[in-house]
Order: structure tokens, then sequence, then C-alpha cells
């Protein structure tokens, strides 16, 4: 089986310091993958370096194109990588803020990619929208009301909407669920579990939250200082973790 | 005529001005960035196309110069006084004999010719400036043509409005390449841009000039279930009774009186010069 995305000793420096260094991983379509580790080790860098957001300095990122088959997404022309950006892929932001359109309607959020692709019908693209709100458990009445009006957790929601509406295969998600209380978090991780599994989407997942890749991801890769210092199944290294780092980590997550 | 050099400016800045204008016909849409001069007036008042029209003066040109239609009001009256004094050309009201006309926020309503050239003066080129403030995300979004942004203005307009309700500074496409602002004139006007005089854009404070070639196809945007419709007020210009006339709405006293007449104050004066009469001009008359 062809990898949907393959990497192979990506790193990126800034100047002297590492951001991330010789990560190599294969994601196979339908997998989602965890990347956890402290702050500054470069779960966000990765991310960005995969999603085009960053040049990375050295290193290959394969990704399985629909027309063309694996294309070096690197070495691809910026159209193309920006048309990838907003068709087969999706990212999540951490802050609903900085992928969401504040000034616009929630149901101009949700068509903004549709209409970036070419859909030319409102009827259509406002179904599409109004259908969109429902499956991420936005009340639809709400469709011309801007996000601004929306609690934390919805404004999350309708930005995974956003992303998803023109059915991308891979999905980039820098914490999620990050600065949303508990049970709002549940509820996200519940719905964005659905999603995955119902869409057969592969997806990235950076979070330093355990519980969230435990949840969601086959495989999870440990971060430290830039290096991927372990990497498995994910019940294999949450349970037995085998770097001194993975261990310190498991066992510094607090128990209620 | 020794104050001033033809037109104003001198000769280097109208070559740099001229460049920038070959290379906007060249690229219809596209927004060439130029060194603006200070013009002895205040930005919004028209420096950008004053400078484009300086440029392509020639002293046997004959110039007119309007403001929402009308060539008696103050912008269009100072710019023609500025072009008499500094140029010395010959100026006319009369769409037909004009070479250069320079325009704010209205088409003339008679038809352009070969040979003839209106100038825009416009306020902000940038059509997605309101949308995506970054001017470097704005140039690469016009080099790779994503432009359903765009839409999303227009969506919006139908969501809150329940249709298109921009009125003006329509955008519009061009050779199914670049989406361009055609200044604040009324989409009513859209249609015309497709014409056979040489349409030229200036925008002074944000130093951009584009243009149009003659015949250069306009489309404005839309969608398929609300088509862009050139619309106006239904009624007949109570001067002249022109129903295929932009008409501007004249509020007459403090208790509801209003009426419609022709924006373009040539187009109505010809046509009652002609034995045209609105409902309003007979009394006018007695």
């Amino acid at each position: 089986m062809t990898p949907l995305l393959s990497v192979s000793g990506l790193s990126k420096h800034y100047g002297a310091q590492i951001g991330c260094a010789d990560v190599s991983f294969d994601l196979f379509p339908g997998e989602v993958m965890g990347i956890v580790g402290e702050s500054g080790s470069g779960k966000s860098t990765l991310l960005s370096c995969l999603a085009g957001h960053l040049v990375p300095d050295s290193g290959a990122v394969i990704y399985d194109t629909r027309a063309e088959g694996p294309r070096d997404v690197i070495t691809m022309s910026e159209p193309e990588r920006r048309m990838l950006g907003r068709t087969d892929w999706a990212f999540v932001h951490q802050n609903p803020r900085d992928g969401l359109r504040m000034a616009v309607s929630a149901g101009g959020n949700v068509g903004e990619r549709l209409m970036a692709t070419g859909a030319r019908h409102y009827g259509d693209i406002r179904a599409a929208a109004e259908d969109w709100l429902g499956r991420v458990e936005i009340d639809p009445r709400r469709i011309d009301d801007r996000p601004a009006t929306f609690s934390g957790g919805m404004q999350q929601r309708l930005q995974i909407a956003r992303n998803l509406v023109t059915g991308p295969r891979l999905v980039f998600m820098d914490e999620p669920t990050g600065g949303l209380d508990v049970s709002v978090q549940a509820r996200l991780l519940d719905l964005l579990r659905g999603l995955v599994r119902q869409m057969g989407l592969s997806a990235v997942i950076v979070t330093h939250d355990l519980a969230v890749v435990r949840l969601l991801a086959d495989r999870l890769m440990v971060m430290k200082g830039g290096f991927v210092v372990e990497a498995g199944l994910t019940d294999q290294v949450l349970d037995d973790p085998q770097h001194g780092y993975t261990q310190l980590l498991v066992s510094s997550v607090l128990q209620v | 005529m020794t104050d001033y050099n033809f037109a104003y400016l001198d000769e280097q800045t109208k070559r740099m001005i001229r460049r920038a204008i070959l290379k906007a016909l060249a690229v219809p849409g596209y927004q060439v960035p130029f060194a603006s001069r200070e013009m002895p007036m205040p930005y919004g008042w028209g420096t950008g196309g004053v400078q484009v029209s300086a440029a392509v003066l020639t002293p046997e040109d004959r110039m007119k110069v309007i403001d929402q239609g009308a060539d008696d009001t103050t912008n269009a009256v100072s710019i023609r006084q500025f072009f008499e004094k500094t140029a010395g050309v010959a100026t006319t009201t009369q769409t037909a004999e004009a070479s250069v006309i320079q325009t704010r926020h209205r088409i003339p309503e008679t038809p352009l010719t070969e040979g003839q050239i209106l100038v825009y003066q416009v306020p902000i080129p940038e059509p997605l400036r309101f949308l995506e403030p970054r001017e470097t995300e704005t140039r690469k979004m016009h080099a790779l043509e994503e432009y359903g942004l765009m839409h999303v203005r227009l969506y919006e307009d139908i969501a809150r409005h329940g249709h298109i309700a921009t009125s003006y500074a329509y955008p519009v496409r061009i050779e199914g390449r670049y989406v361009m602002d055609p200044s604040p004139i009324p989409k009513f006007d859209n249609p015309k841009m497709e014409m056979a005089a040489i349409q030229l854009f200036g925008a002074g404070r944000e130093q951009r000039i584009y243009a149009l070639p003659p015949h250069t196809k306009v489309v404005s945007l839309d969608f398929d279930d609300h088509p862009f419709e050139a619309s106006k007020p239904d009624v007949p210009c109570a001067l002249c009774g022109a129903v295929d006339a932009y008409l501007d709405e004249v509020i007459t006293d403090d208790a509801g009186g209003r009426m419609f007449v022709c924006s373009d104050t040539d187009h109505c004066e010809r046509r009652r010069a002609a034995g045209h009469r609105g409902p309003v001009a007979e009394e006018d008359a007695a």
C-alpha cells in the first residue's frame, strides 16, 4: 500500500537553534498519527513544515496526490501547494481565530473553501454549510451569525466544519483541544473521532495532551529537543514507554 | 504658459506614468505600481486620475471632467480649471466632442468611441482589501488567481440582505484573469465597461495604475442562482424623461419630496434640447 504521506529526513533549523531534526515517518490512508512532546520540542515546527507553511532545510515530504500519485510537496510549485492546502488538506489551528474569518458569517466561513474551488451556486453552498453546521453540532439557525458571537468550543467546531467541507483526505491539527474546558474537550474529541472514522480521514495531530492521542491516534511519535525519541503504536508507547523522556511524560499525567 | 511645464507634471514624471500605463494596458486589470507625485490637491480629490490625465494629454486634446456624472460640481470644475490653466487645452462638457474624459464615479451615458480615453479616479484599487488586509497576501492571491474570497463577500451580501446588495464598486473579472475594482461607479455602469474607448484607472494615494484596452471582456461576478443585475431607480428622469439613464435622487423639500434626475448632466441637457421632457421639467419651463 502506498503511504498517503511519506516524510524522510525532515530538518528545520532556526539559525543555530534546532526546530526539528531528521524526522521520518509514513502515514497510511485512514491512519491518525499523534505527535506529543513538551513545549519547544519542535512539534509545531514539524507540522508547519508538513503543511507547507514553513520551508524545511532538508528532507522530503511525499504526498500521494489524487491526480498524479506521489509528489514531493516541498519542491512542488506554490500554486499547486496552495491548491492542495484548500482541497485535499485541512489545517485546524489551536486558536480558532487564526483559522476563521471573524468578520464573515458562519455560513460564509464554511462556504469559503467551496467558493475557492469554483462553487458558484448560492443555494448549494448554503445547503452544504447548513449540512456541515449540523454535523459539527452547531444549530443551523446560527448560520448567519458571526463567529465572534460563538463560544470557544463552537468556534473550534466551526473551524473543523470549514476545513472538512471540501472532503479532504489529510488533516493537520495543532492542539485542536487547547484552551477548551474539559467537558467541551470531551465533546470535541468525540466529534473528531466520529468524523475521522466516518470520512476515513488521515490526520496528524500535534498535542501535549496524552488523553487526546490515546483517544484519537493510532500511532504516536514522542519528540524532545527537535528529535523523535520514540515512535510506535499509541497504546504500546503509552503503556510501555521505553525512552526516559516518554516515561517521565506518561508518569506526569495527573490522575483524578 | 511659461509658469508650468505642459500639464503640470515634468516630462520625466509623465514618462514614468506612461510606462506604467503601457504596462497596465498590456496586462488588463493588473495593478501596476507607480511613483505617485504630490499634486496641488488633497488625496481623495482625484490625484491619481489627474496624474494619468496629465500623462496622456496632448495640446490638441479636448478635455471633459465629470464628477458623479455632472460637469458642474466642485471636483469637476476645479480639475477642469486645473488643466485649462496648466495645459491650456480646450475643454468641453459634451461627451462626444471630448478626446480625454476624466471621471469620478460614472461612465457617461453617450457610448464612447475609438480614440477617446476615459480616465477614472480610484480611491481603493484593491478589490480584496476589505477581506484581506495584507498587501503581500492580496498580491499573491492575484498572482495565483485565488479569487474565492470575492465570492465570500457576495455570499455575505445575499445572506444578510437576500440579494447582492453591493451597488457600486462591483467587482469584475477581466478577460477571465484578474479581478478588478471598477472604482466606485454604480453597478448600472458595469456592462458599459466593454467599450471602444481606452479606460485608464489612477489611484494616487495607493500608487496604482490599471487599465482596460478597447473591447476588453469585463464580467461582473455573481452566483448562478443570483445573477448580476445592472440596477437603477425604476422611474424616468424628472427633467428629460429618460428611462435608460442612471438617476440621482434629489431631495426637494423636508416633507419627503424627491425627484429622480439623470446623473449625467450632459446627457440630460442634450435630451432636453432635443425636446424630451420629464414630469417636472414642464412646470419649470412655465
